[in-house]
């Protein structure tokens, strides 16, 4: 069922390719059907869903592939990477339903996002270390090709760095991940079997080398100051789409990185360099934050404070590394909180990439000071924008509240320094209420003049995106009792 | 073991010698017209001599000819890869060697040199490993020259050179060895060079692996390689950047994995290793022809796949890893070379603009290819890095395994330079011309060299297929080394 969920929208690629003569529009309802069914399968496997004990998963298969480097097809999911795959498959979902009007090569945009989409599930599903790095890689390949072939500006150098920088991340990836092997006893990739008996569990220094390795990888991807560089221009010369599977996928597969592989299979690691974590988590926060502020440019502002939002996971899963008497329970909910904070990212970016790609669409334009009073011509777009803002900057009643009030209690409750990242909340309000204010408020001027509203399938995929944002916001509990088992597993393994 | 068996034992490699004098024979006697039954001969010869290899490779591993030569699952699998290897070759080069007046002349040639790198490879003894050493250079600076041009000549006349400096290095080692161990059986020698002087041992390492180096396309014996690649026929070039690699390779490991503790033999390889990976690379950054980059990027290639050999006998991983390496690195640096040839006017990168809206297949086995060389997932030579990085790390090289991920994220830009123009969406600047050659590239190239655009789909296939399959492969060819 798994394997049926992850593989379906990279066999539909291929006939999507393969076959001649396929109409572009076709093409474009074809790709919506099979993200929908991809999607329903997902929420079918949600629904028949039982927490499994700790240290085991559910919808577990695996498969023989390199039995003499003990590395297998191993997938399975828990409380930790089943909010993620419902995320993918609701992003790519979105992304499907946005692109209805694609004029740009529509079958070979759609063969690749469905690429990306297999790519993507793939993982968050994995419990191997090779099968992980394979859809790794691959997400970065596909992503590649989306910045360079349907991106705009200088979509080939941004596509470029963004393809070497990440490349060189999932690498040093790859070198951890063997280090791992290596200093494992009996030699396995296998995810399950590394969390349950630690490698280099005696041999610190080893240990720092192969958690460095394994935390620089994963800190490109997410990306985390100093490694963010790369992330502006990928955002600025994508196109709306792949900005929202970048940010809202893509940049999850490395803090899902940290919870997953880096914090369980070195716990002692982890926990002697986690003050490390937390000083960067901090940092990330604030700079991105302050960067954001200084932008002109709806879109590089947006992909700076993803910098920010993501400073905030790095922070709770820094400050759960550092064990002291009765943190438990705060750990556990740091931790909830990451995770929570990693799916309201993706719905709220994915939603303000979206409508960063409407202004693009209609003027070919992302400068803040050339729009103006948009509310007039466009007041679903105004609205939207508005709520995704809002939503952006952690108001009550959305899943970034839920998320950020859980990471600081947990963070704080740890490390009080983490307090040191309170105003980056106050900094990303203030960037957001000042961009809605120039952007939709006043007398229309500008580009603005004349600027045709929200159409029905942009209204559908942006609109889906907040009212999930607002669902989690109001009743956190349905998502909360699926994260928390697999939180306190975590905290459990990083603790002993 | 009786002579009858013995013989049975190198079916392969008579197979292949058998071929190369049937060929060249029918070549003397058949009208120009004619030559497709040589074509023929030629492949059917290589397939014979790879199902003997595999039917060979359900036995024992064993020694022949009173330990001369060896037969195990590295011959084996060198075997196999070899003449695969010179097939695809044979059918990529189909249209451009029908243009030509030396086609079974060619043909002999490819086998003879394969035979050569298939004796290297099997080579138990160091006497055999000039022969295999000889025997695989010669046909090739005949094959070098053969397209006829003043660069043509000149390669070859750089390889010829290099080859016969190497060559007497080859014969200086191996005559050091043999004073200090007084024996040239590989049986016999890793215990008495135990006992030899560390140096004498050293220099004579030094000099037998400057030679294969040679054969290698490595560093130092590298110099050839970009020149011969940019100036012969494009199915010599696919076909000397790959076959003989193999052979060298295999017999790398032989050599380094006999030599002992006494020697710091893995230093001295991972010392190679680290020069051939960075300054192949380096190399290649910024060069314009693409056959001129992808003869650098083989270069580099070497480098990665001496890691194995730098670990010979240290980690369980070596061996398998060097073998999957190399039939990963055959099968992907084939595709990479049948796409060129099958757009025989895209010499330079430039050329390549806007390929993938006109040739969208053979741009995707491109990518596939190219893609496969940096060792991305899930291709061949993925599986061939993860394992020799496991090997290398295992075998106490963590430091190298470092070296070649950088290496690998640098030699990235190169291979991007050439793919990405390809996507973009404007073709090429039309460049001036001279009239018939312009006239033809204006005709689309693929339906006349159908031959080698569809040897490039199949080799892009293969290259996926097998890095799925890779981990039934390891297991295959995962027995030791007969000793």
């Amino acid at each position: 069922m798994l394997s049926l969920v992850i593989f379906l929208p990279v066999v539909a690629a291929l006939v999507l390719i393969v076959l001649p003569g396929l109409s572009d529009r076709l093409s474009r309802w074809a790709w919506v059907l099979v993200t929908l069914v991809d999607f329903a399968l997902l929420i079918g496997m949600w629904a028949a869903y039982d927490v499994p004990a700790a240290g085991f998963l559910a919808y577990e298969e695996r498969l023989e592939w390199m039995p003499s480097v003990g590395s297998s097809y191993h997938v399975g999911v828990d409380g930790l990477s089943l909010p993620l795959l419902l995320l993918t498959a609701v992003i790519f979902l979105a992304c499907a339903v946005y692109a209805l009007k694609e004029r740009e090569r529509p079958r070979q945009q759609a063969a690749l996002f469905l690429f990306l989409q297999s790519a993507s599930l793939g993982v968050f599903a994995a419990q191997d270390l090779i099968v992980f790095f394979v859809f790794f890689d691959l997400s970065i390949v596909g992503m590649y090709f989306i910045i360079a072939g349907w991106g705009h500006g200088n979509p080939a150098r941004s596509a470029l760095k963004f393809f070497l920088y990440t490349f060189l991340g999932s690498l040093s990836l790859l070198l951890g991940f063997i280090g791992l092997y290596v200093g494992a006893v009996p030699h396995t990739f296998d995810m399950v079997e590394l969390a349950r008996h630690p490698a280099l569990q005696n041999a610190p220094v080893a240990a720092g080398f192969v958690l460095a390795a394994i935390v620089i990888g994963l800190a490109i991807k997410t990306p985390t100051f100093p490694f963010h560089t790369w992330l502006p221009p990928a955002h600025t010369d994508a196109p709306a789409i792949g900005s929202v599977v970048l940010a809202g996928v893509l940049l999850k597969m490395g803090t899902y990185g940290f919870v997953r592989i880096a914090m369980p299979m070195l716990p002692d690691a982890w926990r002697s360099w986690a003050w490390l974590i937390v000083i960067v988590g901090i940092v990330s926060v604030l700079y991105g934050a302050l960067v954001a502020l200084a932008q002109t440019n709806v879109k590089r502002m947006i992909a700076y404070t993803s910098v920010n939002h993501m400073g905030y996971i790095v922070l709770a899963v820094g400050a759960a590394g550092v064990v002291s008497d009765s943190s438990e329970q705060a750990q556990q909910v740091a931790i909830t909180g990451a995770v929570v904070q990693m799916v309201s990212h993706g719905l709220v970016t994915g939603a303000l990439f979206l409508l960063a790609g409407v202004l693009y669409d209609r003027r070919e334009s992302y400068d803040l000071s050339a729009f103006g009073g948009l509310a007039a011509p466009a007041p679903r777009y105004a609205a939207f924008f508005a709520v995704a803002a809002f939503a952006s900057l952690g108001l009550p009643g959305f899943s970034g509240f839920i998320a950020e009030f859980q990471i600081f209690a947990g963070s704080i409750g740890t490390v009080p320094w983490s307090l040191l990242a309170l105003p980056g909340i106050l900094i990303t309000a203030a960037l957001f209420l000042r961009a809605s204010q120039r952007l939709l408020t006043g007398k229309p001027r500008g580009l603005s003049v004349g600027f045709s509203d929200l159409k029905l399938n942009e209204v559908l995929s942006i609109g889906a995106l907040l009212v999930m944002s607002v669902i989690i916001g109001l009743f956190p509990r349905f998502l909360l009792d699926l994260i928390e088992p697999a939180a306190s597993v975590v905290v459990n393994l990083v603790g002993r | 073991m009786e002579l009858g068996s013995d013989t049975l034992a190198v079916l392969p490699e008579i197979c292949v010698l058998g071929g190369a004098i049937v060929v060249l024979l029918l070549g003397s006697f058949l009208p120009r017209g004619r030559q497709a039954l040589s074509r023929l001969l030629a492949v059917l010869a290589l397939l014979a001599s790879a199902t003997a290899s595999a039917v060979g490779m359900t036995g024992p591993a064993m020694t022949v000819f009173e330990a001369n030569y060896t037969v195990d699952a590295a011959s084996g699998v060198a075997r196999i890869v070899i003449s695969l290897a010179t097939v695809f070759v044979i059918v990529l080069g189909f249209s451009e060697l029908a243009e030509t007046p030396r086609e079974s002349e060619t043909y002999a040639l490819l086998l003879l040199a394969s035979l050569g790198a298939m004796v290297l490879a099997g080579a138990g003894d160091l006497l055999i490993l000039i022969t295999g050493y000889l025997l695989a250079s010669i046909p090739l600076y005949a094959l070098i020259g053969m397209s006829r041009s003043p660069r043509a000549a000149e390669a070859a006349l750089k390889t010829y050179l290099l080859g016969a400096l190497l060559g007497i290095t080859l014969l200086v080692g191996v005559t050091v060895l043999y004073g200090v161990g007084g024996t040239t059986a590989y049986v016999q020698l890793g215990r008495a060079l135990a006992s030899a002087p560390a140096a004498a041992v050293a220099a004579g390492l030094v000099g037998v692996l400057a030679g294969l180096m040679f054969k290698a396309g490595g560093v130092p014996g590298h110099f050839w390689v970009p020149d011969a690649t940019q100036a012969a026929s494009t199915l010599v070039a696919a076909f000397l950047t790959t076959v003989p690699k193999v052979g060298a390779l295999v017999a790398a490991y032989r050599l380094v994995d006999l030599i002992p503790a006494t020697t710091d033999a893995a230093l001295l390889v991972g010392i190679l290793a680290t020069a051939g990976m960075t300054l192949g690379n380096l190399a290649a950054f910024w060069q314009d022809d693409v056959r001129r980059l992808l003869g650098w990027s083989t270069v580099s290639q070497v480098g990665y796949l001496l890691l194995p050999v730098a670990v010979a006998g240290g980690s369980d991983l070596a061996l398998p890893s060097l073998l999957l390496y190399l039939a990963g690195y055959a099968a992907t640096n084939l595709t990479a070379f049948a796409v060129v040839a099958a757009l025989p006017h895209h010499r330079t990168l430039v050329d390549y603009r806007g390929v993938a809206r006109i040739h969208p297949w053979l741009a995707g086995a491109l990518v596939v290819s190219l893609l496969g060389l940096v060792g991305t997932p899930p291709t061949a030579v993925f599986v061939g890095k993860l394992t020799t990085l496991t090997a290398a790390w295992d075998g106490g090289f963590a430091w190298l395994a470092v070296i070649a991920v950088i290496n690998s994220v640098a030699s990235l830009f190169y291979y991007l330079r050439w793919l990405a123009p390809m996507f973009a969406r404007t073709p090429a600047v039309p460049r001036p011309q001279p009239m018939s050659n312009a006239a033809e590239a204006a005709a689309p190239s693929i339906d006349r060299r159908p031959w080698a655009a569809w040897s490039a789909m199949a080799g892009a296939v293969a290259v996926l297929i097998l890095g799925v399959l890779a981990g039934g492969l390891l297991s295959i060819v995962g027995a030791p080394l007969a000793h």
